[in-house]
């Protein structure tokens, strides 16, 4: 399925300063994978060395939350929009 | 290096003292002039810790859509992101470490009882081993 992925501000630079990039693929997960395949500095800000997406990574379908979908599993349509939006998170100790 | 104005550091210092002994946070509008940045424009926000807001923040995805369609709207980027230290130095913890995104610039601030001290600004490297400050220079209210 061709989907759009919207890159978060603070990646553009480690994907050709674009701010989206058109792929191909039939789930989340192997839409950030062939994602962070092309652009493989982005992986370790997307996911932790344990290979699981990182808890402030927060990733849309749509609009949707894959969270209350099937995570990495959701299936895409032809022309899903995945955003990968950040929070914010930190503290003194 | 960061630009502030004087009016901006006292607005982030008085939510800083406000929301003590919590951390406050907010965002941070602006524009990049080559490896500088100016701050344009401020975006306080509430921290959504809740369980822990002594020393844990928050922002919601919602929040930050919210800071980029205000920069945007502007005309400006969002840039960054504020925090406040109650009681503890203003360099990133490693908890902070572990949660930052690269690119922005996190300015964080200490609040001693109440009292705003020490401004630092910092940008994580692109290996996430570590951050590196960036200067802050204070700017005439006015001068961009």
């Amino acid at each position: 399925m061709a989907v759009k992925v919207i890159i978060p501000t603070p990646l553009r630079h480690y994907a050709g300063k674009q701010e989206s990039v058109d792929l191909d693929a039939k789930t989340v997960g192997e839409a950030l994978g062939s994602l962070t395949a092309q652009f493989g500095e982005l992986k370790r800000h997307l996911y932790s060395e344990e290979g699981k997406l990182r808890s402030f990574v927060n990733v849309y379908v749509n609009d949707e939350d894959i969270r209350y979908l099937q995570k990495e599993k959701t299936a895409l349509q032809q022309g899903d929009t995945i955003s990968i939006v950040p929070s914010i998170a930190g503290g003194l100790n | 290096m960061l630009r502030l104005t004087q009016k901006q550091i006292a607005q982030i210092h008085e939510h800083g003292a406000q929301d003590y002994p919590n951390e406050c946070c907010g965002a941070l509008l602006g524009r990049e002039d080559g490896a500088d940045r100016t701050v344009l424009g401020l975006v306080p926000l509430v921290n959504q810790r809740n369980d822990s807001p002594q020393n844990r923040f928050s922002i919601t995805p919602e929040d930050v859509r919210l800071a980029e369609k205000e920069a945007r709207a502007k005309g400006w980027d969002l840039i960054g992101w504020y925090h406040s230290h109650p009681d503890s130095p203003a360099r990133p913890s490693e908890f902070d470490r572990q949660h930052a995104w690269p690119w922005y610039s996190y300015i964080i601030f200490q609040v001693e009882k109440r009292e705003p001290r020490e401004m630092r600004s910092w940008r994580l490297d692109d290996d996430r081993a570590k951050y590196a400050e960036e200067g802050i220079e204070f700017i005439a209210d006015g001068r961009r």
